[in-house]
């Protein structure tokens, strides 16, 4: 296979919360033999406009993230959620549009959530990489419903010497994250977290892995606060040999 | 406590978060239905072909409303039953309230119909001064504790058994003496059984309106509508144009979907397809048969882009499934349709002013449109009322504003580079240790979970540095 120019597409909260998760998307990437490039005209997708109803910013956004994307071989987001965004609603935002409609598409196409890149398109795994403890994985919603990411993140974790999956119960119910839903209506998203949160420390796993920061850092504060041992971290880190560093939360 | 519809959406929201009576007993059902559906679904050959099918049906038919409709009421005239016709939620309980005055009727029996909810008829009946019975259980028990429904198909689903028990302890003449279901449902039993044999007017709403034989298709698992409807002299339907279906093969392949989904049943307990009223000859059966056929607003939902909701066929899997109605129930909802297919319906029928939260409490999670049999779009639906509400102004003015701001940043990747490492420098300050406990401006957040605190620099400062030059543009 060549060597494909790939553009990442670090997301907002990965760019200000948690750059770990970038810096191990590049080495995986790179490891799997890409040529990685950060496009600094990228700044974030527009997803919370698109669901807070501001269309016209949404679709501005969407133009800016296109023309800052486009020119690469293939766009790796480490986040099912964004890539939703860019993969299933530009395309639908975009279509009214003559000229910016088929550049949404066409961007859709080579656009991929992490997980999915590495296993499907570049049939990798994570040769070497070791870290004996035991996890469990939520399946954030975007990424599961809108683009079908089950089996490839789990496929790249079973590859890791000596990690245990648990199995989570409820890992496909939402964490009750929702973007701007969990500070719109935290009381509900508290209440809905509250049970994913028993549900990750019922498990009796060492770390809680997923695909979404967002929905990490929701599950990660609630079972801090509530005093749970269990160490969050982007499935990617643990993918790229990273999961022996701090986890979210934790002072580097 | 029961919320009331006046109140805001955040105080219901509250009060049915204190509640945890409501908790425990909506996750009993609600708990149960999922279970069950799963099972249901994974033992049915290729559910999602079959969903397909019944998406297509309803789809084929909402284009064609009129050409079936039309069809319907011919069918169901030649059989002898009268089809009335009503534009507005009060046009069809005028009609209904006339036809029972005719009937001379002083008490109706009525058999579980959401549409009867939706244009307010028990209202309606009581100002006439006409005594109504509710012949479902949980009808039963809303009307005996003067509240309305909290689910579609279990529309007590948010009382315990316990405090059912207590209720019909204080409202039935001989009421149970052990407090068993057993005991329970033949307590209710005998109070129901003399209000149906008395009434001279059954009221049902319809499942399904067959279009090539003019039948009224009902569903139970109580078998109530038969006997409410059977022996008074008059059956009145009242239905929502979008029940038709073109044919009986049609409305069967629906009907599998149906309580399977509802349920997880392979198909209901009792399922009766009614045409026309007694003919010479019958034993039994009302003397006149009227079917009311109400649009409020579904015509208008059908040439606003809400059209594929008109595909519903009222299983209640979307709430079932739903994470914030399992939260909350549904009296928080406020409307007459709860969970995801009520935050699509209610501000087409209430109006979106009123009703804005409604979409906006929802985490678009997509789990609602994985279970629904007839493949509803709904978060599409909801983002739709999301980008309405934004339009016309009624999302809060904070809420505008912090997004404007946001969004000149992102334009602009430099400033936004600039902006987002003032915001580091100050939120690093905020806490020492890798957490957040506090956080100005989330405490929507903080109030509920920490917060990692951020690093010094973002990704882009990070990787800039590492690479000795920029990122490459």
């Amino acid at each position: 296979m060549t060597r494909p120019r790939v553009a990442l597409f670090v997301t907002c909260l990965v760019d200000l919360i948690r750059p770990r998760i970038g810096f191990a998307s590049i080495a995986a990437l790179e490891a799997a033999g890409c040529e990685v490039i950060v496009p600094e005209a990228q700044t974030c997708c527009g997803q919370p406009a698109l669901n807070s109803g501001d269309r016209k910013t949404a679709e501005d956004l969407a133009r800016r993230t296109i023309a800052a994307l486009e020119p690469y071989d293939h766009v790796v987001i480490p986040s099912g959620s964004c890539a939703a965004t860019i993969r299933v609603h530009y395309p639908e935002i975009l279509e009214h549009d003559a000229s910016w409609g088929p550049r949404a598409a066409a961007l859709a196409a080579r656009t991929y959530e992490i997980m999915a890149y590495l296993d499907e398109v570049r049939g990798w795994k994570p040769d070497g990489v070791a870290l004996p403890a035991t996890a469990t994985y939520h399946d954030s919603c975007s990424g599961l419903r809108e683009l079908g990411i089950k089996r490839q993140p789990r496929r790249l974790l079973a590859a890791v010497d000596g990690l245990a999956l648990r199995p989570l119960d409820g890992a496909e119910t939402c964490c009750g994250f929702g973007g701007t839903f969990c500070v719109k209506y935290p009381a509900i998203s508290n209440a809905i977290v509250g049970e994913k949160a028993a549900a990750i420390d019922a498990t009796g796993a060492d770390l809680l892995l997923a695909g979404d920061l967002g929905c990490l850092m929701n599950m990660a504060g609630k079972l801090h606060r509530d005093g749970s041992p269990v160490r969050a971290f982007h499935a990617i880190e643990l993918v790229a040999g990273m999961g022996d560093g701090p986890a979210i939360g934790e002072d580097a | 406590m029961n919320p009331t519809v006046s109140d805001s959406f955040g105080a219901r929201v509250d009060a049915a978060l204190a509640d945890r009576n409501l908790k425990l007993a909506v996750e009993r059902t609600a708990g149960t239905a999922e279970a069950k559906r799963t099972l249901a679904v994974d033992a049915f050959p290729d559910f999602d072909a079959a969903r397909d099918r019944a998406a297509a049906i309803k789809d084929h038919v909402v284009a064609n409303l009129g050409f079936y409709l039309e069809r319907f009421e011919a069918n169901a005239t030649a059989a002898g039953a009268h089809v009335h016709w009503a534009r507005t939620a009060q046009e069809a309980c005028d009609i209904v309230i006339r036809l029972c005055k005719q009937a001379d009727a002083k008490s109706v029996a009525r058999s579980k119909s959401m549409l009867g909810e939706e244009i307010g008829l028990p209202h309606a009946l009581a100002e006439a001064g006409i005594t109504r019975i509710e012949t479902d259980l949980a009808e039963h028990i809303i009307q005996l504790s003067g509240e309305r429904p909290s689910h579609i198909i279990w529309p007590a689903m948010h009382k315990t058994r316990e405090q059912v028990s207590a209720l019909f302890r204080t409202s039935h003449r001989n009421p149970h003496e052990e407090e068993t279901i057993a005991a329970m449902a033949e307590s209710a039993r005998r109070h129901l059984r003399e209000g149906m044999l008395a009434a001279d007017v059954g009221i049902s709403g319809a499942n399904f309106l067959v279009a090539d034989t003019g039948a009224v298709c009902t569903v139970t698992n109580e078998g109530n509508a038969e006997l409410s409807l059977v022996p008074p002299r008059m059956h009145i339907v009242t239905a929502g144009i979008e029940k038709i279906v073109p044919s009986t093969g049609h409305a069967v392949h629906m009907l599998r979907m149906l309580s399977r989904s509802a349920t997880g049943a392979p198909l209901s307990q009792y399922t009766t397809f009614y045409t026309g009223p007694k003919r010479p000859g019958d034993r039994d059966g009302p003397e006149e048969m009227h079917i009311v056929l109400v649009d409020n607003g579904r015509t208008t939902m059908r040439e606003e882009g809400l059209a594929e909701m008109l595909r519903c066929i009222r299983c209640g899997a979307c709430m079932n499934h739903c994470v914030v109605f399992r939260q909350i129930g549904g009296h928080a909802y406020g409307g007459t349709y709860p969970g995801p297919m009520g935050a699509v319906l209610t501000p087409a029928f209430d109006g979106l002013k009123q009703s804005r939260d409604l979409p906006n409490a929802c985490t678009l999670n997509g789990k609602c449109q994985e279970v629904c049999p007839v493949r509803i779009p709904l978060p599409t639906l909801l983002r739709g009322w999301r980008e309405k509400s934004w339009r016309e102004g009624l999302e809060p003015a904070s809420l505008r504003s912090g997004l404007a701001l946001w969004a000149w940043f992102a334009r602009r990747p430099r400033l936004y580079r600039a902006a987002t490492a003032t915001a580091l420098a100050s939120m690093r300050l905020m806490g020492r240790s890798g957490w957040l406990s506090t956080l100005p401006l989330a405490g929507g957040w903080t109030r509920y979970r920490d917060m990692p605190r951020p690093p010094a620099d973002s990704f882009m400062a990070q990787y800039k540095k590492k690479l000795g030059k920029g990122p490459r543009p």
